[in-house]
């Protein structure tokens, strides 16, 4: 159950797309959003998508894995397409009492879609790719030129890491919380609001309880061990950009070109 | 009441690359009044089986009988089925929340619906079950006992349902000796008051010889074998090939060269006694 949610989950292989530096990923992600926002018609969309699959066919990351992933998120999509739809003013082409439909919205809607879609995919083979851990050291990387203007760059990093790393570790303390209090005869699943939102207190207390004795152990375990943040650390694995990542980049240059080029022509 | 389970399988995050076959088909009958020790090694399959027992994991397929109620079938109250068979989790202390121990005792019954008379006298008598002074102890926080106590009233919780069923995930992991004897002494005081079916799971094999009247061994999610303590201690070999030891005092015997699975201390002393006299 609780168990299910994917989102930002890590899938363990060993393809090219994994062995990436993970700098050269997060930039390369960060493009591919905001190619999505340069583009604006089908020809643009197709490239991206295009674009997309190679990453995902390379990446050997099962395409029915990706697809879970999507499904959280249908009701915004569903959501964010009826509004485009319906609000969006132009040549009306279909009415029935308030409500119409004009051939701009159409297109804004289908546009918007397709554009969710490709950015949620992409963004996710960003993480489905890359260990959280080897994540967040990518992005204290890329944010070490700020610590020069005090700038807690390692702090973060080491935040956003320690937060990764107990998602699965909360997730699997809730459920086990869950099924003890429901051993003792807890109801999650039916009454009304109130009802239901009572019946969280016996999960929500031991696991405020836990949390609270995991940051203390962690802690104190990391103090044990004479952390002592950023300044003088030296790290186990080095990153040093690879041919490979030079050979990304190019394409990735390439890739952003066209786009460009695409825009101005249509 | 009694328990039957007919080829059980359970299947974790069935379809994903992380699928993981945890119980493949376990199939054994437990007898009313019935003490039954699950012995096997980490990752087993243990938890797995029992969380199936009250209806918190699905069974893959196989049919699981409490009470003559195939709990499986669609359709079943898991309500019913929990009001039958309490479960005690492993490191149950980590689920406690309420404000005092009394009221962290009542919320089980409380769940049952019971009159609020009902509610207090069983939470006055589970209490005093597990070994704890009701008047000490029923208004302190749950949470400043020492880790016995805490224990204790975590147990004192799923007693107090008064199931007819009461299943323990090795209640004594983590416990200094004391506490963890006072707490095999009260399963067995609760057994024997109430004369329930209790299975208990251990990694402590002079327990499970001492307090049950059967053994399951399980292994990579399958029922090795089960039987009386004697039968199954009497398998050494067949212990280690799945992890498992014997208990000191048998292993001790066997060493003395004692024919006979001795499974207490007084056999024993006997046993070496007549040894020494031949
Ligand atoms: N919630 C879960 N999700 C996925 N796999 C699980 C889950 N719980 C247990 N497992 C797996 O099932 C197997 C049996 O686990 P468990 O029943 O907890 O064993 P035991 O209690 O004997 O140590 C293990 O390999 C474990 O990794
Ligand atoms: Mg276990």
């Amino acid at each position: 159950m609780i168990r299910d949610i994917t989102l930002g989950q890590y899938y363990a292989s060993d393809s090219p797309i994994h062995r990436l530096d993970p700098r050269v990923k997060i930039i390369a992600t960060l493009l591919f959003i905001i190619e999505l926002f340069i583009v604006d018609n089908f020809i643009g969309f197709g490239i991206c998508a295009a674009v997309l699959a190679a990453v995902i066919i390379v990446s050997r990351v099962p395409l029915s894995f990706i697809m879970r992933g999507l499904k959280p998120i249908l009701f915004i999509l569903f959501f964010t397409f009826a509004l485009n739809i319906f609000m969006v003013k132009g040549e009306v082409i279909w009415e029935w009492k308030f409500l119409h439909i004009t051939r701009e919205g159409i297109q804004i809607a289908v546009f918007m879609a397709i554009r969710l879609v490709l950015l949620i995919i992409g963004s996710s083979m960003l993480t489905l790719t890359t260990k959280p851990l080897s994540l967040t050291d990518g992005i204290e990387r890329l944010l070490s030129p700020l610590a020069r203007f005090k700038f807690p760059s390692h702090e973060i990093a080491m935040m956003m890491t320690i937060a990764l790393r107990f998602i699965p570790t909360l997730l699997e303390e809730t459920d086990k919380i869950m099924k003890a209090q429901q051993a003792r005869g807890a109801d999650f699943e039916s009454g009304g609001l109130m009802k239901r939102a009572k019946a969280l207190i016996p999960v929500l207390v031991p696991l405020f309880v836990s949390a609270f004795r995991i940051a203390q152990d962690l802690a104190m375990a990391m103090e044990a061990r004479c952390y002592h943040g950023g300044e003088n650390r030296t790290r186990m694995h080095e990153m040093k950009l690879k041919t490979r990542d030079f050979v990304t980049f190019a394409l990735e240059a390439i890739f952003l070109a066209l786009i460009i080029i695409e825009a101005r022509m249509f | 009441m009694s328990i039957k389970v007919t080829k059980l399988n359970h299947i974790y995050d069935k379809g994903m690359p992380t699928e993981q076959k945890a119980l493949t088909d376990v199939s054994f009958e437990i007898a009313d009044g019935e003490l039954v020790g699950i012995i096997g090694h980490t990752g087993s399959g243990k938890s797995t089986l029992l969380q199936h027992l009250n209806g918190l994991l699905k069974a893959s397929s196989g049919s699981i009988e409490i009470g003559g109620t195939d709990i499986t079938r669609p359709g079943v109250s898991m309500v019913e089925i929990r009001k039958k068979v309490g479960l005690v989790f492993q490191y149950p202390e980590y689920q406690l929340f309420e404000v005092s121990v009394a009221k962290d005792v009542a919320y089980g019954p409380g769940n049952l619906g019971l009159s609020q008379e009902e509610i207090d006298q069983r939470v006055r008598e589970a209490i005093a079950l597990v070994g704890l002074d009701y008047e000490k102890v029923k208004d302190r926080s749950p949470f400043e006992l020492s880790g016995g106590q805490k224990r204790a009233v975590a147990i004192a919780g799923v007693v107090a349902m008064k199931p007819e069923v009461l299943i323990l995930d090795e209640p004594t992991a983590g416990l200094d000796p004391r506490a963890h004897k006072d707490i095999l002494r009260m399963i067995r005081e609760v057994h024997e008051k109430t004369g329930n079916i209790t299975i208990l799971v251990s990694h402590n094999m002079g327990d499970v010889a001492e307090m049950a009247d059967k053994v399951m061994v399980i292994d990579g999610g399958k029922l090795v074998i089960m039987g009386t303590p004697e039968e199954v201690f009497s398998r050494g070999e067949l212990l280690k090939s799945v992890g498992l030891d014997l208990p000191p005092i048998t292993e001790f015997c066997n060493e003395l060269g004692i024919k006979d699975t001795v499974l207490d201390m007084d056999t024993a002393v006997g046993k070496i006694v007549d040894l020494f006299k031949e």
